[in-house]
């Protein structure tokens, strides 16, 4: 099994998918990120999925528990670089990710954390 | 690619494996980046159920002709233990496993023709297809 790095960025946590994501790779990085969220005191959280070819049931349930583990845990997450043709393969499988924030691209996730953050005092 | 391919499904690696050979050969027959990647999609989460829920299995990868169009068939078989009601295993949210429900139904959505063949006690065969367009 791979294991998806984590990079650390100031009080930022970067994560960036590279590989095909095994059903095993996606748990390992759930527990890996909220190990790494308490151990730095991270206050935010940008999980990069522009080379992700596409998001199932398992990966999308994935995304929705890191925000709301992140959140448990007072570090904000942003998804960045959904592909257009997965977003479409979402809404008709029936995931919504109602509760995941996200921006196009990385520099807009940067962006709308400091925003979310300079809000939140 | 020429002619039929049958991929076992065994272990979570196989799935991965699933999704790109799906990939490889939708791109082949020429389907567009959005329908590739709902195959591929479909693909991911019925490999997924044969292995969580069946136990097990292996999937059949055929190009199919219709005039002029070509598709794409996936044929899905495990010798698990069945489904004992399959409207309800279609239903949006219905899960017996903690997921979330959304594999047999989103798949369905996905494709162009699908079909679940069940017997409990036997095993589950769903065949899905995508044409080009
Ligand atoms: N191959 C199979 N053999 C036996 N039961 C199956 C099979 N595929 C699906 N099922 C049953 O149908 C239910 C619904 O399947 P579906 O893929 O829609 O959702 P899920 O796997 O529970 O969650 P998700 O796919 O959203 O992560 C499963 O919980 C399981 O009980
Ligand atoms: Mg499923």
């Amino acid at each position: 099994m791979q294991r998806v790095p984590i990079l650390k960025l100031g009080d930022v946590l970067i994560v960036s998918i590279q590989i095909d994501l095994e059903d095993q790779s996606v748990l390992a990085l759930q527990e890996d990120l909220a190990d790494a969220v308490v151990q730095h005191g991270a206050k935010g959280v940008i999980i990069d999925i522009t080379a992700v070819e596409i998001v199932d049931s398992f990966i999308g349930r994935m995304l929705a528990t890191i925000a709301s583990m992140c959140g448990m845990l007072d570090a904000q997450t942003v998804v960045v670089g959904m592909r257009p043709a997965v977003a479409i393969t979402l809404v008709e499988l029936g995931l919504s990710l109602g509760g995941v924030r996200t921006a196009l691209n990385l520099e807009k996730g940067v962006a709308l954390l400091d925003h979310i953050r300079s809000a939140t005092p | 690619m020429s002619g039929e391919r049958e991929v076992v499904i065994a272990g979570s690696a196989d799935v991965v494996g699933v999704r790109q050979l799906v990939r490889s050969v939708a791109v082949e027959i020429g389907l567009s980046l959005v329908d590739q990647t709902k195959i591929v999609t479909a693909a991911s989460e019925l490999a997924r159920n044969a292995l969580v829920y069946g136990g097990g299995g292996d999937v059949r990868i055929e190009i199919v002709t219709n005039g002029p169009r070509r598709g794409l068939k996936l044929i899905f078989t495990d010798e698990g233990p069945g489904i004992p009601d399959i409207e309800q295993a279609l239903t949006d949210g219905w899960t017996t496993g903690g997921g979330m429900g959304l594999g047999l139904g989103g798949s369905r959505r996905l494709v162009d023709e699908f079909d679940l063949v069940s017997e409990p006690g036997k095993g589950t065969t769903v065949t899905v297809t995508k044409w080009s367009r």
